[in-house]
């Protein structure tokens, strides 16, 4: 390395620098300078000791990056992963080295398992010290391997380029996911010539693949031929932008459409085609009906064990035609009998004018005997009932009839989260943020954020529960600082709601450690100076959700609901999907 | 039903990929019955031959998950009758032991096997063979007293004609004629 004895900055070294031009940086700078480079806007983080080359040259490009300092590393993951969600475009997240970066693993695997570009930056120690058990030295290339799609150590500035344009190339490509760039401290101080040029092709890498006319024709004709066809749509649809071709499939063809947890709003559900949300408290008619259908068109979905119960009692009479960007998916937990491997926008597109239009009215009628009966035992008793305690069902309904369209809606994970799925009405596509394969509790307070961060023309409402609320409560401290304007509704049961739901269902009802002795919320929200209000009785609802979206800045509506309560339908473990249980009557 | 796999994959020579790899192994129990790396036929690329016992389908869900890998050029799965294999073995046997008998005669003439080293106390023997035929002079040593005894990992070429460089080139075309349709992470 030519070590640069010039302390000056350049006078071209500026915030904004086009690729191509020649500028003589330390490699601190030649990280932001690549991340402008790739249309970085807001970067999520917490500085330390091995870090603060960067954070010192993150001060000259405070006009073109800007870093929100959330309150611990898990927050800042969290976040950037939302922030990615609602702008299409990925997160970026920085830490330190040691506790800085394994802070970051919940949220590195929760990226990874929805399938969420984020590249993440951290530093690690002097390179000569690496390998030493150094002070907050740790493995993180070790410990994020199997959480990253990719992941890569650089101990030389002049590897930066490089390495942030691949690291780009790779998180937002293919089936999209997480990166982690570990970074030694003395190759941020390290002069290099900084020069940068787009990846666009590895060699090893293969994004996707080139569709083969004859699987998509052969798929066309196996639709074409099916009698009760059910289309299963996932996150995939959403992330490959393949919302409008979907639709166009379903209607042309008169199939109806089951969602995934995140595959929610890729179909609008005031739709008549639209089925309703899969798996385990997913809607009953196509849970029901996944074994009734004679072929299940896949979409951008991995058949996950919460969305096929007992594999083995799985869609029984089903021929399978799975459509995944992912190779590895098809036939993983459930054999295609065609698997097409590609982007599903792609693939629906070339897909399309080989339907015929057909109505398949009898079998839709299906759906519709069988969404009154959910109708009648659950959703109706859940969102209407007019008597006795709050419920979470009549407060998502309340607040997603006031609500505007195109609101980002953000969730934590349990029951309140399952009451969100079933009852806000989506219509509008990528309109929800929600930990999914990883089901991390701790989510929705950073992941609001984050949405909010990522977008200023979109309401952010943030739906989290008591337990989940406090397992990052001191992200409300960068809200206050940041004015994020989020509105969080903290459904608020005193319980670790799921947990001590299966406890009543499947351990006798014996409330092992889920019973919760709360703080005051909105006491405690004005600690941090948020706006907050407590409601415990339905007439209150309304009002108080119409003070909450015309308040400008962030907004805390605690709403106490019922303490014990169910969410069904449910697919109880080991059963199969058409076994969904409708209702239970609690013992306790 | 279980049988013998050998997993033959290139990949670009980048650390930490042999830790991808056998992650993915891992993490469905299965065992590494040999593993060996080496440079391939073609500059830059790096192979590896790994020999698993699994079912079919497991195998072939595995090799996706393995060839998913960013730094993963291909993967190539095979039964024991698709490849040629050997594997190498030395033996550290007493020399007093072995000069007893016709026993170098036998361990050169039926073995095909060679002797590397004489000394006073030891030879080494050296044999390349299948598994069950290091196996099998190993057993025959024992009694001349083995003071030492270690064998390679499998190393394997395929029966199928078609080379790596035509897959590189392969996909290295399939990247330029396809569109660009990625947009929405763009």
């Amino acid at each position: 390395m030519k070590k640069n004895n010039n302390n000056t900055v350049p006078g071209d070294a500026g915030p904004v620098a086009t690729s191509g031009v020649r500028t003589e940086v330390t490699g601190a700078e030649a990280l932001l300078k690549a991340l402008v480079e790739e249309g970085v806007d807001t970067i999520f983080g917490y500085p330390g000791g091995a870090i603060m080359p960067v954070y010192d040259k993150l001060l000259d490009y405070s006009d073109s990056l800007r870093h929100i300092l959330t309150r611990h590393e898990q927050g800042a993951a969290h976040a950037a992963q939302a922030y990615a969600m609602v702008t299409g475009r990925p997160g970026v997240c920085f830490a330190t080295s040691g506790p800085g970066a394994t802070n970051l693993v919940t949220g590195i695997a929760n990226a990874f398992l929805d399938s969420v570009p984020v590249v993440f930056i951290t530093a690690q120690v002097t390179s000569s010290l690496i390998g030493t058990d150094a002070f907050q030295e740790t493995d993180i290339l070790g410990i994020s391997m199997p959480v990253t799609k990719w992941n890569a150590q650089v101990k030389n500035a002049a590897e930066i380029p490089e390495v942030i344009a691949r690291a780009f190339y790779i998180a937002r490509t293919g089936r999209p996911g997480p990166v982690l760039v570990d970074i030694a401290k003395d190759a941020q101080f390290e002069s290099m010539t900084f020069r940068y040029s787009k990846c666009t092709y590895i060699r090893s890498y293969n994004p996707a693949n080139p569709l083969i006319g004859r699987d998509i024709e052969s798929a066309a004709v196996m639709i074409n031929h099916a009698e009760r066809p059910l289309i299963l749509a996932g996150h995939g649809v959403i992330i490959s932008g393949a919302v409008a071709e979907l639709k166009a499939l379903a209607e042309k063809g008169g199939i109806p459409v089951a969602v995934t947890l995140p595959g929610i709003p890729a179909f609008s559900h005031d739709h008549r085609l639209f089925a309703g949300m899969l798996g385990m408290h997913g809607n009953y008619a196509p849970n029901v009906l996944t074994n009734r259908a004679d072929l299940i068109i896949a979409a951008g979905m991995r058949f996950d064990d919460r969305v096929t119960g007992n594999l083995k009692k799985y869609a029984p009479q089903a021929r399978v035609i799975h459509i995944d960007i992912d190779r590895a998916e098809i036939d993983k937990n459930v054999r295609a009998d065609i698997g097409i491997n590609g982007d599903a926008r792609e693939v629906l597109t070339a897909m399309l004018p080989h339907i015929r239009e057909k109505k398949r009215e009898e079998w839709i009628r299906e759906f519709r005997i069988l969404d009154r009966t959910e109708n009648e035992k659950v959703i109706k008793p859940e969102t209407e009932p007019g008597k006795g305690e709050l419920k979470m069902g009549e407060v998502v309904k309340v607040i997603s009839e006031l609500a505007g369209r195109n609101t980002v809606v953000v969730t934590d994970v349990g029951q309140h989260q399952m009451a969100v799925a079933r009852y806000y009405r989506f219509t509008d596509s990528n309109t929800l943020v929600t930990s999914g394969g990883m089901g991390t509790m701790g989510f929705g307070l950073p992941a609001a954020m984050g949405a909010a961060t990522g977008t200023t023309d979109r309401p952010v409402i943030a739906f989290i529960g008591d337990g989940g609320f406090q397992m990052t409560v001191q992200e409300l401290g960068t809200i206050m600082q940041y004015r994020i304007p989020v509105k969080i509704v903290l459904l608020n049961n005193s319980f670790l709601g799921m947990v001590r739901q299966w406890q009543e269902m499947f351990f006798n009802s014996r409330y092992a450690s889920t019973e919760m002795v709360n703080p005051d919320f909105v006491t405690l929200a004005s600690a941090y100076g948020i706006p907050a209000r407590k409601i415990n009785r339905r007439e209150e609802l309304k009002e108080a959700t119409s003070e909450m979206l015309a308040s400008e800045g962030p907004f805390i509506l605690v709403a106490e609901v019922s303490r014990i309560a169910n969410i069904l339908p449910m697919v109880e473990p080991g059963a199969s999907v058409s076994e969904v249980t409708l209702t239970y009557s609690s013992k306790s | 039903m279980k049988q013998e796999f050998t997993i033959t994959l290139f990949s670009e020579n980048h650390i930490g990929i042999l830790s991808r790899i056998t992650l993915i192994l891992t993490r469905r129990q299965i065992n590494i019955e040999s593993i060996t790396a080496s440079e391939s036929a073609v500059s830059g690329v790096h192979m590896l031959t790994m020999v698993v016992r699994t079912t079919p389908e497991m195998v072939q869900k595995i090799s996706r998950q393995i060839e998913k890998v960013v730094d993963v050029l291909k993967v190539f799965v095979h039964t024991s009758s698709e490849i040629i294999c050997q594997e190498m073995a030395l033996y550290k046997v007493t020399t007093r032991g072995l000069m007893s008998g016709s026993m170098i005669g036998d361990i050169v003439r039926k073995y095909h096997a060679t002797i590397l080293e004489v000394t006073p106390e030891y030879m080494v023997v050296e044999k390349s063979g299948t598994r069950a035929e290091i196996k099998e002079l190993l057993s025959l040593l024992e009694p001349c007293g083995v003071l030492q005894f270690v064998s390679s990992g499998r190393v394997a070429v395929t029966r199928q004609v078609k080379e790596l460089n035509a897959y590189l080139r392969e996909m290295d075309e399939a990247h330029r004629t396809r569109k660009e349709a990625l947009e929405f992470y763009n």
